[in-house]
Order: structure tokens, then C-alpha cells, then sequence
């Protein structure tokens, strides 16, 4: 437990690392989906690259459910390179010598961002589990307010990957005159009764560790770092494939030649697993694991249609681009085609390509040259019908 | 899933595909049902400004499409049509690609109730050569157009152009226009009737629904 304390970084050091952040919602409060108002709050952002003079360039990446800000750079928490550093660049994917490229750390985050451990103004504690329940749409919105404090009208691109391609549809559905060009990656229109049963695992095993003290960790100066690194442990084997795990790890032992009869990490796959999970609680706050895992949970675009997903996208004259992964069982390609097949109902402009991989979901944080050539082939078209020239 | 004509014309697009540019004015929405590489869709859209969409089965052509600015879909004709609403497309275009297709009867209705018009190109299976190998080796036929041998051949439902236009008539669709193509990919040369079905290597119609049945 004191090894756990040892290992988290406090919440004023994150605020300090977290980089550049505004206060938003100060004069008109941001209506939550719960009903609940939210203000003032603060969203805590990157930028890279340069918004040109009419402000017609500016790309948002929206981050997955454990990302955050730092897309590409160093992360200063973890001192890696950013999330999507394969993507995010000068002459990268997504190219910071054309484009205004921002990511902001998600509503119910924990780098910067408001969220279930920063400290209620009113009780002078965190807040814990008295946060108000966020949704993918809160998130939306959040961002949305925070384009307009920069004055940014209309999105050339709105980019990301699992709850990140969430955010993209989510984008479409609620301000489909804002996004001239969408990308939602390996996601899917609502989120399937197997990855809430993933979740909610990693939810009861963060909720049945003695320090997490009904959400008040914090208050008890405890962590409940064992919970939190099963979550991970369970939700990262959802983010591979088993030919992926087989070709990585196969039944290949750890450090030793011969099966220790006991219950070590034998395996290298152990091992890895173990090594994930303790080095994201380093980074992550537990109950924003549970908030925002709620959040994608609740994530359903068609609900307010009557379930027709086809009329979430009537109004949209935005380009699309789907893309999924062949080897993603989480969000299998036959969801992906769910989203495609209502776009295609609204005679909407969208593309669509399944990459062929076996590294699973997380494909798209990786060096897989089928989609990143994808991805910059459509981000180049869409740039030629906005306009927009290479310098 | 395109057979390959022998003969290309300017820019190295088919012929076949020249001739359906022609028949498509300026700025119309054009659906191009397994576009392949994106050929037509470029020549469209440079030529005409057409707002054009594609279907593709291939992930490497799609692929392909995506990275030079095109808008297509992973998909097919038998699966992705009957999601597209009525009339939102001035042309849905099927070159080649009918007798590859699972339902070619469905996939007709569907390209008539989506486009104010249907472009549909194929071999003809009446074709002298396709009939004299027939008649002669007794052998399944192979021609520049039906390049691959029997079990190879993605073509499953191939047809004559009586056929064609005897399945035209029962579902009440209507023949807009009509061209011939011979064996050194000429149009023009053969006119309609019998003497079509015998001479004509390829095919190309422009189909419109008469009655609707909605």
C-alpha cells in the first residue's frame, strides 16, 4: 500500500504537468446529461502546429478511454511519447506542418482536466463519487466550448480512435455544421452488452479493493492500486488479438526455463499483463476509470432516435471515414458496417476500409502502414475539397 | 471482380468506362458499384465534377480509392445496396460487375430505385466466339472479357443480352440507351437485335424504372 502511495504522483503535481488548461462554463454552466449543471470547470489541453489565418485548418483528436492531452511529445507524467506520437507530427498521419491539431483531456479525466479527484469547492475535498456522471456527449459539449474560447468555428477534422471514434460520431450527431471531416476509428455507434460486461469487471475490481474506501481513497491518503491494475489487466486483453497475444507471448515462460509449481508470473503473457496493470495505476486515478468507463457504457447514438441511427445523421454534410480493424473484438467490423450502413441511408459522403491486422483494437496506436496511409490518403482528399493547399 | 477489357482508351481507362463517362453530365451524383481501383470515379470527378461515391469488395482497391481522396466502401452489391435511399443517386453505375453479383435480379432493383438511372455493363455470354468454344471443344468458354478459366471465375451468373433484356421487361424497367461493343472494343458498329446478341463482345445500357412498385 505505501509502495502504491510512493508510486502516485499527487494532485497538484499532475495539475503542474498537465500543461495548459482553461476555465470554462464560468458565465453559462454546461447542462449535463444527468441534469446536473457543471460550472465552472477546467479543460486542460495540447496543441501542436499552427491555426492558420481563417482558421480553417484546426484538427481535434479525441482520446481514449485511458489517454490523455499529450497525443504526441513526451508525456511529462510518464516521460514516454505521447498516445498517438506514430500519427501526430510534422509530415506524420496527421501533419503539424499543415494542420492546428488539439487534444483535450476528457471531462471526468484525471490529467488536468475536471474530474472525480479534483477537490470540491464547497467541501474542500475530492469529490470522489459525489462527481456527477459524465457522458460522451458531456465530453463532446466540453470540447465544444472550448473551440469556441478559442474562436474556432468549424473543425477541418475531427479524429480518434475506440472512445475517441465515440467522441468523433458523438461530434457529427450534435454539431454536424461544425465537422467538415470525421474519423471515427474501431467504433461504434453504441457500446455492446460484452464490452460492458468488460467493464464492469474492471469497475467491481477497483470497488472490491480495501483502499478505494467507497471512492473517498483520497480522503484515507489511500489508493486502490491492486483493483485498478485487474481493471487494466482485464480491459488490455480486449485490446489485442488472441494471434497477436499467441505470436507475442505463445505459451513462452518468464525469466525462468522450467514451470515454478506455483503462482509467479510463469508466463511471459503474466508478466506483461502485470507490468501493464502496475504502471498504469502510476497515471490513472481509479474513479475516473469508473466514470469514464460508465460514460462509454451509457454511449448509445441512437437512443434519442428511436433507435434509428440512420436519423442521427440526417442533418451531416460532413466526409466521413470509417475505419476498423479486422482482428478487433471489441468493436468488430460488423459494428463499424452498423454506422456505414446508416451514413449510406442518408446518402452521406463516407468511406469505409477494414485494415487487415492481427494486433487487434489497438491497432491504431500502432505502426500499421495500411492505415496510417488510409487515414493521411482521406485526410489529404478532404483538405483539397476544404481548400485547404499544401504549403 | 472486374473481367479486364482488352482495349483502353485515353488515360488508360477502359473503354467501357469512357463510354459510361460520356452518358453522365457534369456534377451529377454518380454511385459506382464495384469501382474497383477508382478509375471511372477520377475520370468523373476531373472530367465532369461529379460527386461520386463507390462500392468496393477489395480492402487493397478500397484502399487504393480512400488514399487518392475518393469516397468508397468496403462492400458489395449484394449486401450494401438496399441501405441507400430511393432516388439519391442521378446514376448508379455497375460496370463488369453484374454476373459477379450473388442476386443480379435484386441487385437491378436496387440500382433503379436508388439512381434516377442505372448504367449496367457486361459480357455477352451470346457472343459468336463465347458459343462457337462451346459448340466446338466443348470446353467453358474464355474470351478477353471472360479471361478466367471455370473454377477460377468469379462470374457466376453470366447472361446473354436477350437474357438481359427479357429480365428488364419483367421487372419494368426501361431502356434508356444502348451500346455495343465489339472484340477491338469499338462501339457503335453493331446495332440492337439478334444480330447484337451474336456480335457484341460487351455490352452497355442505361436503365430508368418505369413502374414503381413502392
Amino acid at each position: 500500500m505505501t509502495e502504491a502511495l510512493d508510486n502516485q504522483i499527487s494532485g497538484s503535481e499532475r495539475a503542474r504537468r498537465a500543461g495548459p488548461s482553461v476555465t470554462l462554463g464560468t458565465e453559462a454552466p454546461l447542462l449535463l446529461d444527468c441534469g446536473i449543471e457543471l460550472g465552472p470547470f477546467t479543460v486542460a489541453y495540447q496543441t501542436y502546429g499552427e491555426l492558420n489565418a481563417d482558421k480553417s485548418n484546426a484538427v481535434l483528436v479525441c482520446h481514449a478511454l485511458t489517454g490523455d492531452q499529450y497525443a504526441t511529445d513526451t508525456n511529462p507524467v510518464t516521460g514516454k511519447p505521447g498516445w498517438w506520437h506514430l500519427a501526430v507530427g510534422p509530415g506524420r498521419t496527421i501533419d503539424t506542418d499543415r494542420y492546428f491539431v488539439m487534444c483535450a483531456n476528457v471531462l471526468g479525466g484525471c490529467m488536468g482536466t475536471t474530474g472525480p479527484s479534483d477537490t470540491d469547492p464547497q467541501t474542500g475535498e475530492p469529490h470522489g463519487l459525489k462527481f456527477p456522471m459524465i457522458t460522451i456527449a458531456d465530453m463532446v459539449h466540453a470540447q465544444a466550448m472550448l473551440l469556441d474560447h478559442l474562436g474556432i468555428e468549424q473543425l477541418f477534422c475531427v479524429i480518434g480512435g475506440s472512445m475517441g471514434g465515440m467522441q468523433v460520431l458523438q461530434w457529427v450527431a450534435s454539431f454536424p455544421e461544425r465537422v467538415f471531416a470525421a474519423v471515427p476509428i474501431a467504433a461504434a455507434a453504441r457500446h455492446s452488452a460484452q464490452n460492458i460486461a468488460f467493464h464492469e469487471v474492471g469497475r467491481q475490481a477497483i470497488v472490491a479493493d480495501r483502499d478505494w474506501h467507497g471512492g473517498d481513497y483520497l480522503v484515507h491518503g489511500t489508493h486502490p492500486a491492486k483493483g485498478l491494475a485487474v481493471a487494466r489487466m482485464a480491459a488490455h486483453i480486449t485490446y489485442m488479438s488472441e494471434p497477436s497475444l499467441r505470436r507475442k507471448f505463445g505459451r513462452k515462460l518468464q525469466d525462468r526455463s522450467n514451470l515454478s509449481y506455483g503462482f509467479d508470473a510463469d508466463f511471459q503473457v503474466e508478466s506483461y499483463l502485470r507490468h501493464q496493470g502496475s504502471t498504469f495505476v502510476d497515471r490513472f486515478d481509479a474513479n475516473s476509470y469508473l466514470y469514464i468507463t460508465r460514460a462509454m457504457d451509457y454511449f448509445d447514438l441512437a437512443a434519442d432516435r428511436s433507435g434509428r441511427l440512420a436519423d442521427v445523421f440526417t442533418n451531416s454534410k460532413s466526409r466521413f471515414c470509417l475505419i476498423s480493424f479486422a482482428s478487433d473484438w471489441l468493436f468488430p467490423t460488423s459494428e463499424v458496417r452498423e454506422v456505414v450502413h446508416a451514413l449510406n441511408a442518408v446518402a452521406a459522403n463516407v468511406s469505409f476500409v477494414e485494415i487487415e491486422t492481427d494486433k487487434g483494437h489497438d491497432a491504431f496506436l500502432l505502426d500499421e502502414p495500411e492505415f496510417h496511409d488510409t487515414v493521411s490518403g482521406f485526410i489529404n482528399g478532404a483538405a483539397e475539397h476544404r481548400g485547404l493547399h499544401a504549403r | 471482380m472486374n473481367a479486364q477489357s482488352p482495349v483502353s482508351g485515353a488515360g488508360g481507362v477502359r473503354v467501357d468506362l469512357l463510354l459510361i463517362a460520356d452518358m453522365i453530365e457534369p456534377g451529377a451524383r454518380v454511385l459506382d458499384v464495384g469501382c474497383g481501383d477508382g478509375a471511372l470515379l477520377e475520370h468523373l470527378a476531373q472530367t465532369k465534377q461529379a460527386d461520386g461515391r463507390g462500392i468496393e469488395l477489395s480492402q487493397a482497391a478500397v484502399k487504393a480509392c480512400v488514399s487518392r481522396g475518393l469516397s468508397v466502401i468496403q462492400g458489395d452489391a449484394d449486401q450494401d445496396l438496399h441501405d441507400y435511399p430511393t432516388q439519391a443517386f442521378d446514376y448508379v453505375v455497375l460496370s463488369q460487375t453484374l454476373q459477379a453479383t450473388h442476386n443480379p435480379k435484386d441487385v437491378l432493383e436496387h440500382m433503379v430505385r436508388i439512381g434516377r438511372s442505372a448504367i449496367v455493363s457486361f459480357p455477352n455470354f451470346g457472343y459468336w466466339r463465347v458459343r462457337w468454344q462451346l459448340m466446338t471443344n466443348g470446353r467453358m468458354p474464355r474470351t478477353d472479357t471472360l479471361a478466367e478459366v471455370w473454377y477460377q471465375t468469379p462470374n457466376i451468373h453470366l447472361c446473354t443480352i436477350r437474357d438481359f433484356l427479357a429480365l428488364c421487361r419483367e421487372l419494368g424497367i426501361s431502356i434508356d440507351q444502348q451500346i455495343f461493343i465489339d472484340r477491338a472494343g469499338k462501339p457503335g458498329r453493331i446495332r440492337g437485335g439478334r444480330l447484337a446478341n451474336l456480335f457484341a463482345d460487351l455490352s452497355l445500357f442505361r436503365l430508368a424504372q418505369t413502374k414503381w412498385s413502392l
